[in-house]
């Protein structure tokens, strides 16, 4: 007992008097902090994320449940009324929010795993294998990805995988190039040339040794990405080329009932039917925006 | 060799090569088709014979490389192949040259991106300037949130927004944009007007905030701080100090704005059934017509990376620090 009482530790002394912040009081002190505009964003993309998980509970009907009545109006039953086959379109907008973000989410996932690592290795490792990655990613990047994607799509034809790759590899370009940006400037520091005598591996050191400082500009990057991915697969949904039919997905649908715009001038409800989808998607990516720019200012520590 | 000469060569260079490594991979498309595309072509009902037929029209009994320089050649030429619809499984053969579907969409895709830009870049310099001159004031803030709005917005949003309310609430222009070769100029004009909006709101956002940004940036150099010393006006500051330095930013900005254009038009023709490259596009990305889509391909491409080339000679030329040599 008298020997545990003798140890004496500075850090203990230093700290006794004051209460250890976790990670949580950290967070919601951060939160307190947060402007007006990503609160919005934060309380938005909780939403949109609450209605993905739990379509099949909130939806009133199936996803692809078809009703007597096509073009139904808005309100009794059906509360934005059905599409041109008697959908209804609420549920419909519900499962939306799965498909679309879902598929959107994968696709930025899967563009970072690739993009992020192989800008570590061309970081890494600055010889042939930086220049001929380097290389190729220019001459990706000379097309412009919608384009590509479209050439890319009518030779493999438009299913979700197919989608989902494409997209995903069309945009680790701009992630390669980033994260190669970042890394070579922290691949020339000393712990890492540390790492390297210790006789650590690629793997170690991309993962231990450099991913953690580079992590800010990443997580940015993966917001804009978001967005950027979520609006290319809407596009091409939208052409009739991305996710294709009964699936439930925002931007089909605004064409799928892209005519009703033509009754707005006899009932406003049923003309704005098209641009709730496409509203969802837009409110979306404000929302994402709003909070990559909170966050980017937080991290940077630019202050007006 | 005078230095600018230097980097503009070398730039152009790189341009060109860029230009054959892009049609070498929109040619090597055709390669990753599974093998018995032809039969997917032509129809179950196809003989044998017809598709050993149009297996050898398209020279797949040759090799490929041999292959990509005759096609380099016949697009070179003019010649961009022959579609794949219009084929029947009897080896009836109905199909039109490329060329023929493509060159008068192209002259309206021309039509409605040189509409957007006679109203756009203007739109863009004059709200970009004003801002900076008045900046932070409420005219630059809100000029600033429209902007940011329009930037997140998706391309068929707005188009349909506005459809909403120019076409259907009041029908001030028709929501529909059909027109051919024998429309007249005027009534050209008054039915592209939609498209030309729609585009023209997304890309004023993104060439204002650059504009902006750029003469912003220049106001915090030494030489604006004496011109103000010497007790110039923020007005003569800005157009008679900072512009002409903008000017190599602004082009670049442009030029690249432009160049997005060609992506932005797909999916803005398609909203207003615009008969232009943008629709055929997408219509022979549905049906599977491999040549059309190359071709279509390859005109977004070419014009993309020019554009993009434009921009980076423009940046080029107009630097002084490069015109000058130590």
């Amino acid at each position: 007992m008298t020997q545990t009482s003798q140890t004496y530790s500075a850090k203990d002394e230093a700290t006794s008097f004051l209460a250890q912040r976790t990670a949580w009081d950290r967070t919601k002190i951060l939160l307190k902090k947060s402007p007006f505009t990503a609160r919005f964003g934060m309380i938005v993309i909780a939403l949109y994320v609450i209605v993905a998980v739990f379509a099949p509970w909130i939806a009133p009907y199936g996803e692809a449940e078809v009703f007597p009545t096509p073009y139904a109006p808005w309100g009794g039953d059906h509360m934005f009324g059905t599409d041109q086959i008697g959908r209804d379109i609420l549920s419909r907008m519900i499962y939306g929010a799965r498909n679309t973000v879902g598929i959107a989410f994968a696709t930025t996932i899967l563009a970072f795993l690739i993009g992020a690592s192989l800008g570590l290795a061309a970081a890494i490792n600055r010889s042939w294998l930086d220049q001929f990655i380097s290389r190729s990613v220019d001459v990706l990047m000379a097309i412009p990805s919608l384009i590509f994607a479209l050439v890319l799509l009518s030779i493999f034809g438009s299913s979700v995988i197919n989608l989902i790759i494409i997209i995903a590899v069309l945009d680790s370009t701009r992630v390669f190039r980033l994260t190669r940006a970042v890394a070579v400037n922290v691949v020339v520091m000393d712990y890492v040339e540390a790492a390297k005598l210790r006789g650590e591996g690629l793997g170690w050191i991309m993962r231990r040794e450099i991913l953690p400082n580079i992590m800010p500009p990443l997580v940015a990057e993966f917001g804009l990405r978001f967005c950027f991915v979520f609006l290319t697969i809407a596009a091409l949904s939208f052409l009739g080329v991305g996710i294709q039919p009964p699936t439930a997905d925002w931007g089909s649908m605004v064409r799928e009932n892209a005519s009703l715009i033509q009754f707005a001038q006899y009932d406003l409800k049923a003309g704005l039917t098209p641009l709730l989808p496409a509203a969802a998607i837009a409110l979306l990516t404000v929302a994402v925006n709003f909070v990559v720019d909170w966050f980017l200012h937080h991290t940077s520590g630019i202050k007006d | 060799m005078h230095p600018v000469l230097t980097t503009v060569v070398q730039r152009l260079g790189l341009g060109i090569l860029t230009l054959f490594v892009v049609s070498f991979i929109i040619f090597a498309s055709i390669e990753l088709l599974p093998g018995d595309f032809g039969q997917a072509v032509l129809g179950q009902a196809a003989t044998e014979e017809t598709v050993a037929a149009f297996r050898k029209e398209l020279g797949l009994d040759q090799p490929a490389y041999i292959r990509y320089f005759e096609w380099v050649g016949n697009v070179l030429q003019g010649d961009l192949g022959t579609s794949f619809s219009g084929r029947a499984a009897s080896g009836v053969d109905r199909s039109r040259p490329v060329l023929e579907l493509v060159a008068p969409r192209l002259e309206n895709t021309l039509f409605l991106a040189g509409m957007t830009a006679a109203i756009a870049v203007p739109l863009a310099l004059f709200l970009g300037i004003t801002t900076a001159l008045y900046r932070n004031s409420i005219y630059d803030r809100s000029v600033n949130a429209a902007t940011l709005t329009t930037i997140s917005f998706p391309e068929f949003f707005v188009a349909y927004i506005l459809i909403l309310f120019l076409a259907s609430l009041n029908p001030i222009f028709p929501s529909l944009a059909n027109i051919d070769a024998t429309t007249e100029f005027w009534d050209r004009i008054y039915r592209t007007a939609l498209p030309a909006l729609t585009l023209t709101l997304v890309i004023v956002a993104h060439m204002m905030r650059m504009t902006r940004a750029a003469i912003i940036n220049l106001l915090a150099s030494p030489y604006i701080q004496m011109a103000r010393l010497t007790g110039a006006s923020q007005r003569e500051v800005i157009l008679k100090h900072a512009l002409p330095n903008a000017w190599a930013p602004i082009a670049t900005v442009i030029a690249f704005n432009l160049a997005y254009l060609v992506v932005g038009v797909v999916v803005v023709e398609v909203v207003f059934v615009y008969p232009g490259i943008g629709q055929l596009m997408v219509d022979s990305v549905t049906s599977r017509d491999i040549p059309v889509v190359q071709a279509c391909a390859l005109i977004f491409a070419i014009t993309y990376i020019l554009l993009n080339l434009i921009a980076d000679v423009i940046g080029i030329i107009t630097n002084p620090r490069l015109l000058h040599p130590k």
